[in-house]
């Protein structure tokens, strides 16, 4: 830990240690702080201390046994993490899952969507001092894991998204709970609005600070909202539409200043915009949405037909990538024909988030480097797989 | 004393007055497994239930836990993820710091055996491979309940700790098992 001795520093700067085990490093990031009184004036991030060695252990798995590593990379949404390996899978062997799999994928991406902004809600709000809307924000996420928990029976890990399709149709009674929460969930947005995002406090301590350039941010390859807050509307979703996502209506909010106030406000109204994705879709699966003569959505088709349970695909390579919680997550697999991958990549957004941290870091007041890392919402089981 | 005096063993009250006689073992006890302070410690996903456990449905404080952020004001670990073997080194250095008696309690299939990554080159397979560890919860990842009955598992051995054999709760730990070489 203290290969960097102090003496090796000029007089008047102090080398300090912010993490592994800090709270507010959200797991176990070590960023190597030299400060010349309340300056930073340079920061290291040294990750790996969560290095599982995932992506050599999917190249000793069989595709359906990968996905359950997928889960534990970013394992505060892992919903999404699902969805872009089974997309890649299913491009490389040429599966296309039925509709209401479609849309069922969607959803969950959505609900995971919101639950992974309300765990950045409560523990930014925590980072800055204010304890109180981490009880908010965990409320309602229970809500949400108790809907995952009737689907498939997980409460944080699920692999419910399987390559194909997904692993169970919707039980009876969900639907009418998920828009029971939807109607509950939207009007708290407004709670969450006069809590804490307009609160004279909190703006005071993170608008201004920590502010990127869109040139910068594009540059360090953000994305996400991290990557919105600063002005460009990149979204996966837009760019690329996968799954269903051409036939759904949303905005992708940005914001201005790329502050860490508007990359916290970028994913408050994210969390709106993914409750009417909801809605829409639940009107799908309902029947009431305007689908194409003969496109309804069958109950209980949620398996495309003929994936055998020990997949081969034949040999080439595929790429797909996703709009997940914390930006664009893609999986790079190639195959050689047999059971298991010949390389499984991992493009995960939170460790390019990461990167950016040297630039923004120095020139910081120590106080202002909880706020600009709490603020970029990483994960680091997905910086160190 | 904010305890219900009468229901409680080996305490005898005086006729009459407001003295009550007992164990120094039960008072030490007591006071020890009444407020178990963990250390604020997420390593990986188990960390987000631990956090769960903390928030408002499940309330671990009314258990009088309660995260402490400093490692020098903590009285259990809770060891939540996976260890790395770049992890190792601090893990051992946080429970060097933890001031005695300590308890380490491994959350989850990584922290007990190393779970999912059982045959990685860089995880550790087990927290107890580096530090002694008192209570495992199986599950990747357990349920918040399941963290809460570990605690009620490590409270009922704490009661059993005598300060006649050196505050071990079992004859192993009793001869040092506790101790790190
Ligand atoms: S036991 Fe499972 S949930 Fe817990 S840290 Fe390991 S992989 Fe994650």
């Amino acid at each position: 830990m203290t290969q960097e001795s102090s003496t090796a520093l000029k007089t008047g700067q102090m080398f300090i240690n912010f993490g592994p085990q800090h709270p507010s490093t959200h797991g176990v990031l070590r960023i190597a702080l030299t400060v010349e009184g309340e300056v930073v004036v340079k920061a290291d991030p040294d990750v790996g201390y969560l290095h599982r060695g995932i992506e050599k252990l999917f190249e000793a798995r069989n595709y359906s046994q990968g996905l359950i590593l997928t889960d534990r990379l970013d394992y505060v949404s892992a919903m999404p993490n699902n969805l872009a390996y089974c997309l890649a899978v299913e491009r490389l062997a040429a599966v296309q899952p039925p509709l209401r799999a479609q849309y069922l994928r969607v959803m969950v991406s959505e609900l995971t969507r919101i639950a992974s902004h309300l765990v950045f809600f409560g523990t930014f709000s925590v980072d800055m001092g204010a304890f109180t809307p981490f009880l908010y924000a965990f409320r309602e996420r229970e809500m949400i894991l108790d809907l995952f928990e009737m689907l498939c029976g997980g409460r944080l890990l699920y692999s419910y998204i399987r390559v194909g399709g997904v692993s169970a149709d919707c039980p009876a009674g969900w639907e009418e709970k998920c828009g029971e929460f939807i109607t509950f969930f939207k009007p708290r947005l407004k709670d969450y609005d006069t809590l804490l995002s307009f609160n004279p406090i909190f703006k005071d301590r993170t608008a201004n600070v920590g502010r990127i350039s869109a040139a910068q941010a594009l540059s360090w390859g953000l994305s996400g909202p991290n990557l919105r807050a600063s002005g460009p509307d990149y979204d996966v979703r837009k760019a690329e539409p996968y799954c269903v996502y051409d036939k759904l209506d949303f905005t992708v909010p940005t914001g201005k200043t790329g502050s860490c106030w508007d990359r916290y406000y970028c994913r408050m109204l994210e969390m709106g915009q993914s409750a009417e994705i909801v809605l829409q879709c639940l009107d799908a699966l309902a029947g009431t949405a305007c689908l194409p003569a003969g496109r309804e959505l069958p109950p209980g088709e949620i398996m495309a037909k003929g994936v055998p349970k020990i997949l081969k695909p034949p040999a080439g390579q595929a790429y797909a990538h996703i709009e997940a919680s914390r930006g664009d997550l893609g999986f790079y697999a190639v195959s050689d024909g047999s059971p298991t991958p010949y390389r499984m990549h991992v493009r995960g957004p939170s460790f390019l988030n990461v990167a950016i941290l040297q630039e923004i870091l120095a020139g910081c007041k120590i106080a202002d480097v909880v706020a600009v890392l709490g603020s970029f919402d990483i994960v680091l089981g997905e910086v160190d797989r | 004393m904010g305890i219900i005096l009468d229901n409680l063993p080996k305490i005898e009250r005086l006729p009459g007055g407001g003295i009550a006689l007992t164990t120094a073992d039960f008072l030490i006890n007591w006071s020890r497994n009444s407020s178990m302070w963990p250390l604020t410690f997420g390593l990986a996903c188990c960390a987000i239930e631990m956090m769960a456990a903390y928030a408002s449905r499940f309330d671990f404080e009314r258990m009088g836990v309660f995260p402490r952020p400093t490692p020098r004001q903590a009285d259990v670990m809770f060891v939540a993820g996976t260890v790395a073997k770049k992890m190792a080194p601090p893990i051992i250095r946080i429970y060097k710091q933890m001031p005695e008696p300590k308890f380490v309690i491994a959350m989850g299939g990584c922290a007990n055996c190393g779970g999912p990554f059982y045959d990685s080159y860089s995880v550790v397979k087990g927290v107890d491979r580096i530090i002694p560890v008192d209570v495992y919860i199986p599950g990747c990842p357990p349920r918040p309940e399941a963290l809460m009955y570990a605690v009620i598992k490590l409270q009922q051995k704490i009661r059993l700790m005598k300060v006649k054999n050196g505050h071990g709760a079992t004859p192993l730990q009793s001869a040092g098992a506790r101790k790190l070489v």
